[in-house]
């Protein structure tokens, strides 16, 4: 087993660096084919042409695109990912705080839906055809069909609005006890994990199924093994590895791709600091940002992989 | 000469100045009367009224915010930098409620020909840092609005000022391209705040004002603490708190649920549901207007009689109600609004008149051609007034496309590009910037291309008249040559409107901008005194 793993984890670590340079060459040229630079949003509506074409020589912009690209890419092997062109801080400065933010939030929903989807989706499994399960279905594709924005605003509207139970606002620096981070983090967190668990549940129930309709899961209960012995000793070892990747997919979208509940609750994450730095064509840190996504993505079903190939019974004995 | 509230603006050799707070608040009084939006909600009687209480934490939430977020004064372009700017500084100049200038950092300013302006500071100022307020900071401050690489919103304002030298320790002169009666409300333009000499990291505010900054995270939030040893009037407030939501419900929602006590840029939709509520809503009658910019150098647009028929297709009264829900002044295709003590109010309101628009626009023959109106979510309100005025269009037979374009890149790629596209344009602090930033012949903001030799002589000579009758005259003729001459179509002007707290206390409006010209840190105050948390 572990002669298996050592080539894997160097094969994808390979690729993944080949697909992190790919990345960031492909968001280079498309924020640099995008309309307008940094200097018309610094300027706004006084953006003339002859003082936007001063503050373009005085910010090094008129250089050629892959001069300052190279530029660029030299900083960041030496892991300096720059200066924000619009407020001349280290990048690194901007980002930190926000990735910290984006963790925070990502994990804690990470720990509600997680086990949640297991639960719900071994439950299907067991009870696949019933009501129970009917209902769930329904449930879990009504959740994942209403968009995010209305269930977190309808969310903010009911429990902050009409009753105070939680602020409107995903205020980090009012958290000083682990009481006051439920509070703040329960709309934000309540809101993710309802499309993530319903997805990943779908996902895990589906997996699931697969296994359950191996010959040997029949031999087992025909040899009276209880379900819940069939599920947990029987199918889930074997489902593991589509699992973990269910769940790695997943997760990996929890970082960037939660602008809209960062943007209702006003949680300064990363996916909104993508935006900003997209909108303002702050370059640096829109590389920064795609740089992590992509890191994190990467991370994630490289280690689910490893985690899939680790766990399978059928990899053990051969 | 000596003007109310103790502040001196001299104006030398015992000419009489425009610009003395007495005169201006004299002219005032005639046209505002009427016009000036009243704070309304239920508490309208308690707003103002009572005896102001030291202390409490106000948190204010605006519209825009991002990365962009910044505290260099030159580079302030939003509500919550202005905001920023207004606690954290302070200006030479600052002005009231009716944009009147009053002298703040400067302690006087004289001049004989309005063209060197000689400025005393006011004595024993300190920065945040402890540093004393001197005329090296005053001239660091200024002059570098006219360097490319500092990017000032001001670039062109600056220009004006040819050159800027301390002349002792305590004072300053500008000598400027030509003379300018109205220089001091430029040096009261928020960008013209001071900062110590050779500042360039601005991740913190060192100014003069009123607050001093304790933390700043562009695009998240900023946090200030009342200034112990400020030397104006202290402000009532011991902390502010300014974040920016720009969603439109979550930050309504953030007000009615309690999280913040103040929001700017209110929805008009959401105003009667606030009031119900016991919250109060400010109305403030600021300069900003929506405009349609027609090129005069380009087709359609260098055809007269089209212009002329793309005015008359405007329904005023139903931009006012039906796009801004009443919440609006209407315009006569000039940029002075109506409480501008220079409004030219004989001049006839050029009004929606379908039969004059079919003629001209039928005159012009440019039916059939590829019209359309370029508009975006970025100049606020222009899709909807262009929806209004393509149907206004169809039915004086002529059929015009609308291309609503995003946000991002709208100012940049299609505003003034287009043969005929919608912008927006903030309240400026006097007539001669209204007129200097987007009408002189030489304006890089020149929406329509239009060029009038005339009326580039009347700004000059009205910047340096010192007769307010004669200035009066002028502005008068200028205000009725951009109607008749340029392509510009300016409907309405906006009515900011901002939601606070029944606690907050002390709100006035003012023409200079949302939130008391975005000072209010300065002067409300929370009724319990921040105790209702």
């Amino acid at each position: 087993m572990t002669r298996s793993l050592g080539p894997l984890i160097l094969g994808r670590l390979a690729a993944s660096a080949f697909s992190l340079a790919f990345v960031v060459v492909t968001i280079f040229a498309i924020t640099a084919a995008l309309p307008g630079d940094v200097a018309d949003t610094l300027l706004g509506q006084s953006a003339t042409p002859e003082a936007a074409a001063s503050l373009r020589h005085a910010m090094a912009l008129d250089q050629p695109a892959w001069l300052r690209f190279w530029h660029w890419a030299g900083d960041m092997l030496h892991a300096d990912p720059g200066r924000s062109l619009l407020t001349g801080r280290p990048v690194a400065e901007l980002v930190g705080p926000r990735l910290y933010n984006s963790l925070l939030l990502a994990g804690a929903t990470a720990a509600v839906s997680v086990p949640l989807s297991l639960a719900l989706g071994l439950a299907c499994t067991m009870a696949r055809g019933t009501v129970f399960d009917r209902a769930a279905t329904v449930l879990m594709l009504g959740t994942v069909s209403v968009p995010v924005f209305l269930i977190a605003t309808v969310a903010v509207f009911v429990f902050a609005v009409q009753f105070h139970l939680a602020p409107a606002l995903a205020d980090i620096n009012a958290v000083h006890s682990p009481l006051q981070f439920v509070r703040v983090f329960l709309m934000p967190v309540a809101t993710l994990s309802g499309a993530t668990t319903a997805q990943m549940s779908r996902m895990i129930r589906a997996c699931m199924i697969d296994v359950f309709s191996a010959p040997w899961i029949e031999m087992a209960v025909l040899k009276g093994v209880p379900p819940v012995r069939i599920v947990l000793f029987h199918a889930l070892p074997n489902a593991i590895g589509p699992v973990v990747n269910a769940i790695a997919l997943s997760l990996s979208s929890l970082l960037g791709g939660v602008v809209v509940v960062e943007t209702v609750f006003s949680y300064p994450g990363m996916a909104g600091l993508m935006v900003d730095s997209v909108a303002a064509r702050d370059v640096p840190v829109v590389q920064c940002c795609a740089l992590i996504f992509c890191m994190v993505y990467l991370a994630l079903t490289t280690l689910a992989d490893v985690v899939a190939v680790a766990s399978a019974p059928r990899g053990r004995d051969r | 000469m000596r003007c109310r509230d103790g502040g001196v603006l001299t104006m030398g050799a015992g000419a009489l100045s425009p610009h003395c707070p007495v005169s201006r608040r004299a002219a005032l009084g005639l046209g505002l009367g009427g016009t000036a939006a009243i704070l309304a909600g239920p508490r309208a009687a308690a707003q103002g009224a009572g005896v102001p209480r030291r202390g409490g934490h106000l948190r204010l939430a605006g519209l825009a915010g991002s990365t962009a977020d910044t505290l260099d004064p030159a580079r302030m372009s939003v509500a919550n930098d202005f905001v920023r700017g207004k606690s954290f500084y302070d200006g030479l100049v600052a002005l009231d409620d009716a944009m009147v200038p009053h002298p703040a950092l400067a302690e006087r300013l004289d001049t004989d020909d309005f063209q060197t302006w000689h400025i005393t500071l006011r004595r024993g100022v300190t920065f945040h840092d402890g540093g004393p307020l001197t005329a090296s900071d005053v001239v660091y401050s200024l002059s570098r609005h006219k360097d490319p690489a500092v990017a000032s919103q001001q670039r062109i304002a600056a220009q004006q000022m040819r050159d800027i030298r301390a002349t002792g320790p305590l004072t300053v002169e500008i000598g400027l391209v030509g003379p300018n009666v109205d220089f001091p409300a430029i040096l009261g333009m928020d960008n013209f705040a001071v900062i110590r000499d050779g500042t360039r990291n601005f991740s913190s505010a060192n100014g003069t004002g009123p607050f001093i900054c304790t933390g700043f995270q562009p695009g998240i939030r900023t946090t200030g603490r009342r200034n112990p040893d400020y030397w104006g009037a202290a402000a009532w407030l011991d902390t502010i708190d300014l974040i920016a939501i720009s969603d439109d419900m979550s930050r309504h929602d953030a007000l009615l649920s309690g999280d913040v006590d103040i929001i700017g840029s209110a929805n008009p939709r959401l105003v009667r549901l606030l009031r119900t509520r016991g919250f109060g809503i400010m109305e403030s009658p600021v300069g900003t207007y929506t405009d349609l910019a027609v090129r005069l150098d380009q087709v359609p647009g260098n055809n007269a009689d089209f212009v002329t028929g793309i005015k008359y297709l405007v329904d005023r009264e139903q931009v006012r109600d039906s796009v801004f829900l009443g919440f609006a002044r209407i315009g006569n295709d000039h940029p002075i609004p109506p409480e501008d003590p220079y409004f030219a109010a004989d001049l006839p309101q050029r009004a929606y008149d379908p039969d004059r628009a079919r003629f001209h626009l039928k005159r012009s023959g440019m039916s059939g051609k590829d019209l359309a109106f370029f508009c975006s979510p970025a100049a606020l309100a222009s899709v909807d007034i262009a929806v209004l005025l393509q149907y206004a269009a169809q039915r004086a037979g002529m059929d015009v496309g609308i291309r609503r374009m995003p946000v991002d890149g709208y100012w940049s790629q299609y505003w003034m590009k287009m043969p005929m596209s919608f912008g927006n344009t903030n309240a400026r602090p006097s007539a001669d910037m209204a007129f200097t930033l987007s009408f002189s012949s030489q304006a890089s903001m020149n929406e329509s291309r239009w060029r009038d030799p005339r009326f580039d002589a009347l700004l000059l000579q009205a910047r340096g008249e010192r007769d307010d009758t004669v200035r009066r005259r002028i502005y008068h003729d200028m205000q009725a040559m951009v109607r008749d001459g340029s392509g510009v179509c300016i409907p309405a002007f906006t009515t900011s409107l901002d939601a606070f707290a029944p606690q907050v206390r002390g709100l006035r409006p003012n023409r200079a901008g949302q939130l008391m010209g975005y000072g209010f840190t300065r002067s409300v105050w929370l009724d319990d005194g921040g105790t209702h948390r």
